[in-house]
């Protein structure tokens, strides 16, 4: 067993700043109203002198001007289970821990590649979310837990090495129980490989069986006993806006964000997504639903985002909106479309697939589609929108342009090239046809496709153009 | 006035430049009529270019000109998308002529989004060829198609009225087609070669 631990030092942080990019001083304050403290502080509030553990009163005298947020436990909650999501996709087993992810990685080793490369791409995933983590691989979840909080990228792959590497780790940043923590150092103990070294009756009796429990997940001398992380089937991402929004354009930048998010979690899952539901919520539970559908599952985020822009583009904003949410419960598996390994298109060619999306975003849904034939006679009905029609054919000539409905052929009488052909049918549906078909030229030059009354040669009618 | 100079001392201080008709690559897009490919610089269509087709009225022989290359394409598994047609395809009328319904994709646009759309289709690259019936379209609206027929390699086709033919068009090909008193075709303009002289007939037989 080998783990990595993603350590997430400033989870709170990263979920409010990657909604908007905050220009000025910006704190996260939490505790009672009279007593509100920083627990996070972004770069340009830490060098102005404000920093976690102040009174929020204390930093309102030192800095006249900067934005106090208020600690949102549920939000950090969320964005935790997200960023497990994105986790998934390089293990199934995957658990939570205090501001960290732990992941088992020594199958995905095998698939990934050896560790810098495993750990370049969780890196480029976490930098690509916009948060800022630290990075650590050990044989126990819980000592890569430990590691990743002491320094960034260590890597030990060995239970010797593990013993090793844990000696030199300070007691307060063990994360063994809270009472060894605050008496070891009394005791003249300061680091974990001398509290790996004294006689285990002795500490079980000051400090309770947690103590020794703890030092053995440490060691991999006892299970981790952690709870496997299970990826929810619905995605659901509600973002609250700073302020209330009113322009459509200025919903474009957290809408790019989420269909980012939604394409992570997918990547995660391995899965695509079909249809998605960009929910714009109004004042008191009031909201407009914008669905976005998709001919087949789609995956790629800017993608996503090109669509959900398209269909966003055609709505009015009634009311302003303060929250955004995607609610996407449609994800079949995601067939990667296939190509030709001596495929002439270029290099960088859009598929034909998402080329229609990209129409049909624009242009409304029924803009985009294939015509197939059905086994009818009759001109009006003989074929029909479909993705694949029937192989019928004609044995009579059949015009290339159809009109939608027969129309009077105008000017001096058209000179005969074929026909009559004799369609005589639906009797039985109420759309009766009784015609003489002919091939025509017209005084213009033009073939046409026109039918008058059986048995006559007047009243042309207009079926067709043999363009 | 003893001003005569040898024309080779010209050509070598470049001060004479001799004009060449640029080399214009044998394109593989063969129009399927003989006749017309063997007037065509390129022998066929111009590879990865707007083609543009003027028409005196709808329904002269326009679709019998383009029809074989579609057949050829669809046959070959690419896709076409046609977009704003004047006319529902018939879809039977189409198969007579060899061409694979699956593979043609009809785009139903607004005047205003036809350019547009013609513009994604054949830069995506993933259609072989594009056919386009803008009403409005004006010399910069034509480059761009040419522009993106080239990038994502495609052939562009557009159809306009004969109208148009006086004014100047960026597209490599301009074929007029003339429905009386025979069908025929005129050669407009074709890049990389001199027009032809004659009209090239467009009947029924003679493919």
């Amino acid at each position: 067993m080998l783990w990595t631990c993603i350590n997430l030092p400033h989870l709170a942080m990263d979920g409010i700043l990657r909604r908007r990019p905050a220009p000025g001083p910006l704190v996260l304050a939490d505790g009672p109203v009279n007593a509100r403290t920083i627990v996070s502080a972004n770069d340009s509030a830490q060098a102005a002198g404000l920093h976690v553990g102040q009174r929020l009163s204390a930093a309102q005298a030192l800095l006249s001007k900067f934005e106090a947020v208020p600690y949102d436990r549920g939000s950090v909650d969320r964005w935790h289970r997200f960023l497990a999501a994105v986790a998934y996709r390089y293990s199934s087993e995957v658990s939570l821990l205090p501001h960290a992810i732990v992941l088992e990685v020594s199958r995905s080793m095998g698939l990934f590649g050896p560790w810098p490369r495993l750990a370049s791409m969780l890196r480029a995933d976490f930098t690509e979310l916009g948060f800022r983590h630290r990075l650590a691989t050990a044989p126990t979840a819980h000592a890569a837990h430990v590691l990743a909080t002491v320094s960034d990228g260590q890597a030990v792959l060995s239970a010797d090495a593990l013993r090793h590497a844990l000696q030199r780790v300070p007691i307060a940043k063990s994360s063994l129980p809270a009472n060894a923590i605050a008496a070891l150092p009394g005791m003249g103990i300061r680091s974990l490989g001398q509290v790996l070294a004294l006689p285990r009756d002795g500490l079980r009796r000051r400090f309770g069986a947690e103590l020794l429990d703890a030092l053995d997940r440490l060691t991999g001398d006892r299970p981790s006993g952690l709870d496997l992380y299970r990826p929810p089937d619905i995605f659901d991402l509600r973002i609250e806006l700073l302020h209330e929004v009113e322009n459509r354009s200025a919903l474009v930048f957290p809408v790019r964000r989420m269909a980012d998010d939604l394409s992570a979690y997918l990547a995660g899952r391995d899965g695509g997504v079909q249809r998605f539901l960009l929910r714009l919520e109004h004042r008191e539970g009031r909201y407009t639903d914008v669905p976005v559908g998709l001919l087949a599952s789609e995956r790629n985020g800017a993608m996503l985002f090109e669509f959900a822009r398209g269909r966003l583009e055609h709505v009015a904003l009634p009311e302003p909106v303060p929250a955004l949410r995607l609610i996407a419960r449609d994800l079949p598996a995601f067939v990667p479309a296939g190509r030709d390994l001596f495929d002439e298109r270029p290099a960088n060619a859009l598929p034909i697939g998402q080329l229609r999306e990209r129409l049909r975003a624009r242009l409304g849904d029924r803009a985009v589609y294939r015509l197939g034939s059905t086994t009818d006679p009759r001109p009006e009905r003989a074929q029909a929108v479909a993705e694949c029609g029937g192989v019928h054919d004609e044995p009579s000539p059949r015009p290339t342009w159809l009109l939608a409905h027969p129309v009077p052929l105008r000017g001096p009488s058209p000179r005969i090239l074929i026909g009559p052909e004799r369609l005589e049918t639906g009797w039985w549906d109420g759309g009766e046809a009784c015609r003489d078909y002919y091939v025509v030229e017209t005084s213009l030059g033009q073939r046409a496709w026109a039918f008058c009354p059986p048995g006559e040669q007047g009243g042309w009618m207009l079926q067709g153009w043999f363009a | 006035m003893n001003a005569v100079a040898p024309l080779s001392a010209l050509l070598d201080a470049r001060r004479v430049w001799r004009g060449r008709a640029p080399e214009v690559p044998a394109g593989d897009q063969p129009t399927g009529w003989r006749a017309l490919d063997a007037v065509l610089p390129a022998g066929g269509w111009p590879d990865a270019s707007l083609s543009e087709i003027l028409l005196p009225v709808d329904g002269v022989g326009e679709l019998r000109l383009v029809l074989p290359t579609l057949a050829r394409l669809t046959q070959s598994r690419r896709h076409v998308v046609i977009v704003s047609p004047p006319y529902a395809p018939c879809v039977a009328g189409w198969r007579q002529q060899g061409v694979d319904m699956r593979r043609v994709d009809i785009v139903e646009a607004a005047e205003k989004d036809v350019l547009w759309a013609t513009e994604q289709c054949l830069r995506s690259g993933s259609c072989a060829a594009v056919l386009a019936w803008p009403r409005q379209a004006d010399d910069r609206a034509l480059r761009r198609l040419q522009v993106a027929a080239v990038t994502g390699q495609a052939l562009a086709f557009v159809f306009r009225d004969r109208s148009h033919l006086s004014n100047a068009s960026p597209a490599a090909l301009r074929l007029e087609l003339e429905a009386s008193p025979q069908p025929r075709i005129w050669v407009r303009k074709c890049r990389g070669g001199a027009v032809p002289p004659r009209p090239v007939p467009l009947t029924q037989l003679a493919r």
